[in-house]
């Protein structure tokens, strides 16, 4: 491979892995530190794609951003409250929700699964014409999405760092504990999907936007290919303060992508991604706990064979 | 302080698990007072402390703590004015989380969006020095690296960080080492004293429950069956105990773990 489509090639990765990143970071408030696997993540992340692109599209480029981050908020308030007030177990309520959000956002898109955005404004095609004329005129996408990034770090340091972010970490941790605290466990589990899926949101519309379009199915897989980069960032940096993890965060987002764009370009067909997240996911997940099993298994396999020695005797 | 009156609770109503916890129980806390709790296997002990501390409501009769009626409060209200330990010492921390984050949640002090700031760490690594376990100088490292006597003891502070109305100590020595039970049990014994806290102690421990606190409770079948204070309990030895509850509960005192020496 060339030093020039490397390049290229880095350069996709590090505009998608930053992008993802901040559906990454949402599942690190909410699987994480929350301790629930939201699995309407998915079609939160199309309908922040497609509440971003619909604004985008009647002319509101700025008014996009905020738009689809309330969105995202109104999925995970709805996701909390099946959960926490409606006695449904969590994992079944995001897939509940992520059901219902397919019309929803077909909906959205005034009942097409295609928004186009040729030729529309967006936040990217304003940054373009803002950067024109200086050294980072070619990297509007890039720095667009540092920004979000860097500003969506910065949120969830401090507010995981304010009592209510204590709160929702210990909650995730040991609900009794935050109930003996005087503080009711819904209502942190509550705030913490909703700002949560205000990022998925986020990261939806970004998405869209740099694409150009939005479509129904772009957010399919994107809980796994989110998971999929939480884990390599937890085992990359996976200790110390938020602030450390949560760059982690977005490192683990990026290396996912350069991993599957070197992939691609030593001929892997593109529609491989979503077995190599999953293959990831069940590994990062599996290994640690097999390791923990090993002794267990190693004993169990030597007991037989002794056996079988004793026995033929 | 407490006014606990008729209360009763059972589980499983009406099915073959059916189990009276506790029976119409009456019981009356002055301020300050200390009592120690001794009863069999299933007397009603933990059932009591859970439905004072609103684990779950009661089937009937009424709750009143300081003059406010708490028996439809939610648990995590109750909280506020309720502290209380349990016989394990990891369900009164969040591991994952340092020492001071634990310390901060459960001290409440600000708002929603406070930040922990110096003034707040100074009176954490006070309190904290308080204990003797050199947990002062580990504040920025997580409670799930703590044993087991040193997170109980860090739960304690937790639990009296804002001096509560009423404490309950559900056997919260009994799972850890006899050198550090007496170190919890003496820095329990300090922060009642200093704060005069209205306590209920279970024990198992029968010296522990005439040396400690003003009043002493036994129960059996979801009840009180003995209540002694004052100068009887002052002359009573463990051998007078037993067969005090012998005399009222109508059998010998059935404890698998009891201690009597």
């Amino acid at each position: 491979m060339d030093p020039s489509a490397l390049l290229a090639v880095g350069q996709t990765a590090l505009e998608l892995g930053l992008i993802c990143s901040l559906t990454v970071l949402a599942l690190f408030l909410s699987y994480s530190m929350l301790n629930v696997c939201d699995l309407s993540t998915d079609g939160c992340f199309t309908l922040g794609a497609a509440v971003g692109a619909m604004v985008a599209a009647a002319g509101h480029p700025l008014l996009s951003v905020p738009a689809a981050m309330l969105a995202g908020v109104c999925s995970g308030f709805v996701t909390a409250v099946l959960q926490t007030k409606l006695g449904i177990d969590s994992l079944l309520a995001g897939i509940i929700v992520n059901t219902g959000l397919y019309s929803v956002n077909i909906a959205v898109m005034s009942g097409s699964s295609l928004v186009n955005l040729n030729k529309k404004d967006t936040v990217f095609t304003m940054a373009k014409d803002l950067l024109a004329g200086t050294p980072l005129e070619g990297q509007y996408t890039a720095v667009v999405a540092a920004l979000a990034v860097v500003l969506t770090v910065a949120f969830l340091t401090l507010f995981l760092n304010t009592r209510l972010g204590l709160a929702i970490r210990a909650t995730g941790n040991n609900p009794d504990m935050v109930r003996s605290s005087s503080i009711n466990p819904v209502f942190t589990t509550v705030v913490g999907l909703c700002v949560a899926n205000a990022f998925t949101g986020l990261s939806g519309c970004l998405m869209a936007q740099s694409q150009k379009s939005a479509e129904i199915n772009i957010g399919s897989g994107m809980v796994t290919i989110a998971l999929a980069s939480l884990l390599i960032g937890t085992t990359l940096l996976g200790r110390g303060s938020i602030l450390v993890r949560a760059v982690g965060m977005v490192l683990g987002a990026f290396i996912f992508r350069m991993v599957y764009a070197v992939a691609l370009r030593l001929d892997m067909p593109a529609f491989m991604l979503k077995l190599v997240s999953s293959v990831i996911v069940a590994l990062a997940i599996s290994v640690p706990y097999l390791k923990q099993q090993w002794p267990t298994i190693r004993r169990r396999l030597f007991y037989k064979k002794a056996a079988a020695v004793r026995g033929g005797n | 302080m407490l006014n606990i009156t008729h209360i009763s609770k059972t589980f499983n109503p009406g099915t073959v698990n059916e189990k009276k916890a506790i029976t119409d129980l009456s019981l009356h806390l002055a301020p300050g007072d200390f009592v120690t709790i001794i009863g069999s296997n299933g007397a009603g002990k933990s059932t009591l402390f859970n439905a004072v501390a609103g684990s779950f409501l009661t089937d009937s009769g009424s709750i009143v703590l300081d003059g406010q009626d708490v028996t439809f409060m939610p648990e995590f209200r109750r909280a506020k004015s309720i502290g209380r330990l349990f016989q394990d010492p990891m369900r009164g921390s969040a591991p994952g989380m340092t020492i001071e984050e634990n310390l901060a949640l459960a001290a409440g002090s600000g708002g929603w969006f406070s930040h922990m700031g110096q003034k707040d760490r100074k009176r954490f690594w006070d309190r904290l020095a308080l204990l003797d376990m050199g947990l002062e100088d580990r504040m920025k490292q997580p409670v799930g690296l703590l044993s087991g006597g040193q997170r109980q003891a860090l739960t304690l502070l937790m639990a009296t960080m804002n001096p509560p109305k009423l404490l309950l100590l559900d056997e919260h020595t009994a799972a850890l080492d006899p050198g550090t039970a007496e170190k919890v049990l003496k820095i329990t014994r300090e922060v009642v004293a200093e704060h005069r806290i209205t306590t209920m102690m279970v024990t198992h421990n029968m010296n522990q429950a005439l040396e400690l606190g003003n009043r002493t409770l036994m129960m059996d079948g979801g009840n009180i069956v003995l209540d002694i204070s004052g100068k009887e309990r002052e002359d009573l030895t463990v051998r007078d105990l037993l067969e005090k509850f012998k005399a009222n509960a109508g059998k010998a005192l059935d404890n698998d773990r009891i201690l009597l020496s």
